[in-house]
C-alpha cells in the first residue's frame, strides 16, 4: 500500500470540487467588491441630520453667498445661495472646494514663533498671550523710538472692517504704509481719479450692455466677480449680444467670444485710440457727455486724429485698419456698448495710458454712470467710526510719505501702489515690522527675488495667515486667523459690480484649531499697547465691533446673508454728463500713451513671456486646494511639469517639439519648463499660468510647476507709479 | 581529457539513472494498480468532504466576527408605549429625511432618569445620557456609503411595511449579536443569515438583487426617469 502523487492531486482536486460547491468563491469575491469602498482613506460623510449655514466666501474677491451643507458638526459641502445677488446659486471650483482648506492639512493650528532660519520652516508653539506681548512689544519698541512709520502692513484686501481695523491701527499708531495687494482696481481707481477727481472704484452693469469690447479681461476666466461673469456670459448668449475679445492669446474668453481680435502684446491702449479715432472722426460720439469738459477733450481729439488713425494703429497693434474702421462703428452704433480692461483675472495693473484710453470709449458712449454701462463706485459706507485722538507721534508719523509712494507728489493720484513696495525697500526705504493679512506677497508679488530681498531687509514678519503659504514660511511670527468658515466678517463684494452687495461670513463649524480672528488680535495688540492707540478700538472684541458697524442692518445680514441696500454698502457716484474729464489735468500724453519699454537685450532675449490666468488655477492669497489642482489639464502642468504655450512656428525656430524640455530665460531668471504647441498664441510669444510653483502648502501643490512672478518684472507707468508689465524679454534654449 | 568529453559523459550518466527510476516506479505501478486507484478516489472524497466542511461551516465562523450591542434594547417594550408605531422614534426629519437610529436627544426626553429597574436602562442613562455621549449601535441594516436608498419614497410614497424588510424587529425583547463581517465592516444581515444566500422572508437579506426582485415586481423594468428603465444612477448617485 502506497500513497503516491495521485493520491494528493486528487485530494487538491476534491477540495477545488468542494469550495466550488460552498459559497466561499462566491461570498468572497462579492465581499471584496464591497470592501474596496472601505478603504480607510476613501472619504465617506458622516450620516445624521443635515442642516445648511448661510455665509460667504472669501477666497476671492468675487463675494459669492454660500451655504454651507452640514452633517451633524461636520461640514461636508459648499453650495451658492440661490437669489443671492452676486452668484444666485452659482459656485466656482475654487469655493466649491474651501472645506479641503478648512480641514486640510496646511492649517496653521496655534501662534509659532520662528526658531530656525527664516524660511526653514522649525517653529516653537506659543500662546496667545506671549504672541501678542511678544508683537506688541516690538511695536512699542518702534514707536517709543519715534519710528512709527516703519511699520507696514500688506493686506489683500482694504474693504471691510477687519481691514479697516488694520488701517485704523496704522493711522493711530502713526504709520501711513498700510497697502493692499496690486489688482486692475488699483488703475480704476486712479484712471476715475484722474478722469473725474476722486478716488471710487469701477463697476460694470454688464448684463444689461448689449456689446462687449473687452481689453484681455479673462470675462470667463475669474475676472471680476468670477461667477457673476460666467452667469453674464451665458445671458449675453441668450440675448445675442456681441462680445469681441482683444488679446493676443486665444484664451477661453477669446474662444468663446463672438470675435476675437489678436493684438501685439502692450498695445491695447493704441487699438483703443485707434477705436476713439474713428468714432471722432466719424462724429459717432455723445457730445453732450464729453464737450464740456471741453479743454480736455479737445487736447485728447487732436492728439487722436492726429497721431492715431486706423493706419497708424494698424501698425503699432498689428489689427487691420479695416478691422479697426467696422468694430468702431459697431460699438459706438450699439444702444449700450462697454469697454473694459485688466487682463486675465485683473490680478495685475494696467498702465493709466491703457486705462484712460479704454474709459474714454466708454465716455464717448456716452455710457459712464448710465444703464449698461461703467460707474464709479465709493468704498463701503457703512464702516463710520468715530475718530480717534491722533498723539503727536501719531500725527507726524501718518504725514510722512508711504514707502510705496501713494498720495506722494509724484504719485498723487494713487491710494496704495504695492507694486513698488519691494523696489522702495530694497533701494533703502526701512521697514523694520511687516503685517501680512489675507495675502501672500511673497508669492504673488512680481519679480519674486526682489520681493524677497526685501523681506530680508525687515527684521521683523507678522503673518495673520490661516494657511502654512508662501509668506507665512517666510516669517518671524505667525498669529493664525480662523479661516473664513470658522469667523464672522463683512464680506463686501466689490470686484467691478455695479451694485454693490456686502455679504456675511458666519460660522458654519467652530474653529478646529488654536487660532485667533485677526479683528480680535489686531483689537487686542491696540489694548495691550494702551493709550492713545488703545483709545481707537473702544470695542471689547471684534463681534461688538463688527456688530456696532453693521447696526440696525445686522438682523438682516443674519437672516438673508446680504444686504444690498445702496444706503449701507456703498454710493455708486453719479457722474454727470460732461464731468468726465480724459486729459485730467495730465499735462503731457505722450508719457500716457506709449508702449512699455521692456529691460533686456532684444538679441538675447527675441521672445516676451507673458503670465495668463485660468479658472482652474487660484493664484492670490488661497492657491489651488488638491480637488482644484486636479483640474489643471496635462497641457498645462504633468507631474511636476509646467508646459508653456509657443506657437509652433515659434517652436520651429528654435529647434522645440511638442512635450520637449527647454530653459526659458528672462532677464530676472530661468526656469526648466516643457513645450506645448498652441496655435491660438502669436508667434514670438511665451505664455505661462500663473498660481503655479508654490514652495510652500501641502504636497498637492507644493513643487508643482514654476511660479511665473519668479520670472516677470515690473515695469513702472511713469504716468502713474502702477506696474505696466503685461510680460517680459524672454529666450526659450532647448534643454 | 578535454571539457566537451566532460560534459558528454556526465549527460549519458543522469539519462541512465533517470531510465532507471522510470522503470522501476513503472513496476510498481502495474502491481497495484486497484489498490491506488482506491486511494484517489478516497483523497478526493477526503478534499471534498473537508473543502465543503470548510466552505460551509469554517468559512462563515471566520468571516463573522461576534459583537454584543453597547445596551441591549427592547423593542416590544417600546413599542407597546409608543402611539405612532416604529416611526415614534426612527423618526423622519421635517426636510423629510429618514433619522435612523434615535439619537440621546429622542431618548432622553423620557431616560433623562433612570425609570425602571432594568439595568441596560441604568447602563444607558448613566454611561450616555448623563456623559451626554450618543450610543455606538451597531446598525445591522448599513448599507455602504454609494448606496442612496430614501425611506420617504418607500416608506411614505409606496406605503411599505418597515417589515418588509427590517423583518419583526420590533416584536424582539432583545438585541440579537451583531455579527461583523470581517472584510466589508458590514453586518451580517445584509448578505443573510444564509450563507449560500437562499432566503425564505423578504427581509432575510438587503442585498442589490433584493432591491430589484420587489423593483421588478411592482414597477416592471421601468422605474427610472433617466432612462425609461432599472438603472445604476437610481440608487448609486
Ligand atoms: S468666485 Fe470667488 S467668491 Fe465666488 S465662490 Fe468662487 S472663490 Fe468664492
Amino acid at each position: 500500500m502506497k500513497i503516491d502523487r495521485r493520491c494528493f492531486l486528487s485530494l487538491g482536486i476534491g477540495g477545488a470540487a468542494g469550495i466550488a460547491l460552498s459559497p466561499l468563491p462566491w461570498k468572497l469575491a462579492d465581499d471584496s467588491a464591497i470592501w474596496t469602498q472601505m478603504w480607510p482613506w476613501t472619504p465617506v460623510p458622516a450620516d445624521g441630520e443635515v442642516t445648511y449655514v448661510k455665509s460667504a466666501c472669501t477666497l476671492c474677491p468675487g463675494g459669492c453667498g454660500i451655504s454651507v451643507r452640514k452633517v451633524g458638526n461636520r461640514a461636508v459641502k459648499i453650495e451658492g445661495i440661490e437669489g443671492h445677488p452676486v452668484n444666485d446659486g452659482g459656485i466656482c471650483p475654487l469655493g466649491l472646494s474651501g472645506l479641503q482648506l478648512l480641514y486640510g492639512p496646511t492649517r496653521v493650528k496655534s501662534p509659532l514663533k520662528r526658531t530656525g532660519e527664516r524660511g526653514e520652516g522649525k517653529w516653537e508653539k506659543i500662546s496667545w498671550e506671549e504672541a501678542i506681548t511678544e508683537v506688541s512689544k516690538k511695536l512699542g519698541d518702534l514707536r517709543g523710538k519715534g519710528e512709527s512709520d516703519s511699520v507696514a502692513c500688506i493686506s489683500g484686501s482694504d474693504k471691510g472692517t477687519v481691514p479697516a481695523l488694520f488701517k485704523r491701527f496704522m493711522s493711530v499708531f502713526g504709520s501711513p504704509n498700510f497697502m493692499r495687494m496690486p489688482s486692475i482696481q488699483d488703475s480704476y481707481e486712479i484712471a476715475n481719479n484722474v478722469s473725474m477727481g476722486f478716488i471710487a472704484q469701477s463697476g460694470f452693469d454688464l448684463e444689461k450692455a448689449d456689446f462687449v469690447l473687452s481689453f484681455g479681461s479673462g470675462l470667463i476666466e475669474g475676472w471680476g466677480s468670477p461667477v457673476r461673469m460666467i452667469r453674464a456670459n451665458s445671458s449675453w448668449r441668450k440675448a445675442g449680444v456681441k462680445v469681441v475679445q482683444v488679446e493676443p492669446r486665444l484664451s477661453n474668453t477669446a474662444a468663446k467670444s463672438d470675435k476675437w481680435i489678436p493684438v501685439n502684446p502692450g498695445t491695447e491702449y493704441a487699438l483703443a485710440l485707434g477705436l476713439a479715432h474713428v468714432i471722432i472722426r466719424e462724429s459717432l460720439y455723445r457730445k453732450d457727455f464729453v464737450q464740456a469738459g471741453a479743454l480736455g477733450f479737445i487736447r485728447f481729439r487732436d492728439l487722436i486724429l492726429s497721431s492715431y488713425s486706423p493706419e497708424s494703429v494698424e501698425k503699432i497693434t498689428g489689427v487691420k485698419k479695416e478691422t479697426i474702421e467696422s468694430l468702431a462703428a459697431d460699438f459706438a452704433k450699439s444702444e449700450r456698448p462697454i469697454a473694459i480692461c485688466g487682463r486675465g483675472q485683473g490680478k495685475a495693473q494696467s498702465s493709466l495710458g491703457e486705462l484712460l484710453a479704454v474709459q474714454a470709449l466708454n465716455a464717448l458712449a456716452g455710457n459712464i454712470g448710465r444703464e449698461g454701462g461703467v460707474f464709479a463706485v465709493n468704498d463701503p459706507a457703512y464702516i463710520a467710526w468715530p475718530a480717534y485722538q491722533a498723539d503727536e507721534t501719531a500725527a507726524a508719523g501718518i504725514k510722512k510719505e508711504r514707502i510705496d509712494g501713494a498720495g506722494s507728489v509724484k504719485y498723487g493720484f494713487a491710494k496704495s501702489l504695492t507694486n513698488r513696495f519691494a523696489g522702495a525697500v530694497n533701494s533703502g526705504a526701512p521697514v523694520s515690522l511687516l503685517f501680512v493679512l489675507e495675502s501672500n506677497p511673497l508669492y504673488s508679488l512680481p519679480d519674486t527675488k526682489a520681493v524677497k530681498d526685501a523681506f530680508k531687509k525687515i527684521p521683523f514678519i507678522v503673518s495673520f495667515s490661516s494657511f502654512m503659504d508662501d509668506t507665512a514660511l517666510n516669517s518671524d511670527i505667525i498669529l493664525p486667523n480662523h479661516v473664513y468658515l470658522e469667523r464672522y466678517e463683512d464680506v463686501p463684494a466689490t470686484a467691478g459690480l455695479s451694485k454693490p452687495v456686502v455679504s456675511l461670513a458666519r460660522p458654519v463649524v467652530s474653529p478646529q484649531f488654536n487660532t485667533k480672528h485677526a479683528g480680535d488680535v489686531i483689537i487686542l495688540i491696540a489694548k495691550e499697547m494702551g493709550s492713545p492707540v488703545a483709545d481707537a478700538f473702544p470695542w471689547d472684541d471684534y463681534q461688538a465691533c463688527l456688530e456696532g458697524t453693521a447696526g440696525d442692518k445686522w438682523k438682516i445680514l443674519n437672516e438673508e446673508g446680504f444686504s444690498s441696500d445702496p444706503a449701507f454698502t456703498a454710493q455708486v457716484v453719479n457722474t454727470f454728463p460732461g464731468k468726465f474729464d480724459i486729459s485730467g489735468g495730465i499735462p503731457d500724453f505722450t508719457i500716457l500713451f506709449a508702449s512699455v519699454s521692456h529691460e533686456g537685450d532684444p538679441k538675447a532675449y527675441p521672445l516676451f513671456l507673458m503670465p495668463y490666468d485660468s479658472f482652474r488655477i487660484a493664484s492670490g492669497y488661497i492657491g489651488d486646494p488638491p480637488f482644484v489642482i486636479k483640474t489643471v489639464e496635462d497641457t498645462v502642468l504633468k507631474g511636476k511639469d509646467i508646459l508653456v504655450e509657443i506657437n509652433p512656428a515659434t517652436a520651429k525656430a528654435n529647434g522645440l517639439s511638442a512635450g520637449s524640455y527647454a530653459t526659458l530665460k528672462t532677464p530676472k531668471g530661468s526656469a526648466r519648463v516643457k513645450i506645448n504647441l498652441f496655435e491660438g498664441i502669436m508667434p514670438g510669444l511665451v505664455a505661462m499660468p500663473r498660481g503655479l510653483g508654490h514652495t510652500a502648502y501641502d504636497n498637492y501643490l507644493a513643487g508643482k510647476g514654476i511660479n511665473v512672478n519668479e520670472l516677470i518684472g515690473t515695469v513702472e507707468d511713469p504716468a502713474s507709479g502702477l506696474d505696466a508689465a503685461w510680460g517680459i524679454r524672454a529666450n526659450l534654449i532647448k534643454a | 581529457m578535454s571539457k566537451p568529453d566532460d560534459k558528454t559523459t556526465g549527460i549519458s550518466a543522469d539519462t541512465d539513472s533517470t531510465e532507471a527510476e522510470v522503470s522501476s516506479a513503472g513496476g510498481i505501478a502495474k502491481g497495484q494498480g486497484d489498490e491506488v486507484g482506491g486511494f484517489v478516489i478516497l483523497f478526493f472524497i477526503i478534499g471534498f468532504v473537508a473543502s465543503l466542511i470548510i466552505g460551509w461551516v469554517v468559512f462563515p465562523k471566520l468571516l463573522y466576527s461576534q459583537k454584543t450591542q453597547p445596551i441591549d434594547f427592547n423593542h416590544a417594550l417600546h413599542l407597546e408605549a409608543v402611539s405612532d408605531g416604529c416611526e415614534s422614534c426612527h423618526i423622519f426629519r421635517d426636510d423629510g429625511t429618514f433619522a435612523g437610529v434615535p439619537g440621546n436627544a429622542q431618548c432622553s426626553d423620557c431616560h433623562q432618569e433612570v425609570q425602571g429597574d432594568s439595568p441596560e436602562e441604568k447602563k444607558f442613562v448613566e454611561e450616555y445620557v448623563a456623559k451626554e455621549r450618543e450610543v455606538p449601535w451597531l446598525i445591522y441594516s448599513k448599507q455602504p456609503d454609494c448606496v442612496f436608498f430614501s425611506h420617504a419614497a418607500h416608506v411614505k410614497k409606496a406605503k411599505m411595511e418597515c417589515v418588509t424588510c427590517h423583518g419583526p424587529i420590533g416584536e424582539s425583547t432583545s438585541l440579537k449579536v451583531y455579527e461583523e463581517n470581517r472584510l466589508t465592516g458590514y453586518s451580517r444581515d445584509i448578505w443573510g443569515k444564509n450563507i449560500a444566500g437562499v432566503k425564505r422572508e423578504t427581509w432575510d437579506r438587503m442585498k442589490m438583487d433584493d432591491c430589484a426582485e420587489c423593483h421588478e415586481k411592482a414597477a416592471g423594468k421601468k422605474s427610472s426617469v433617466q432612462t425609461d428603465k432599472e438603472a445604476c444612477f437610481v440608487c448609486h448617485k
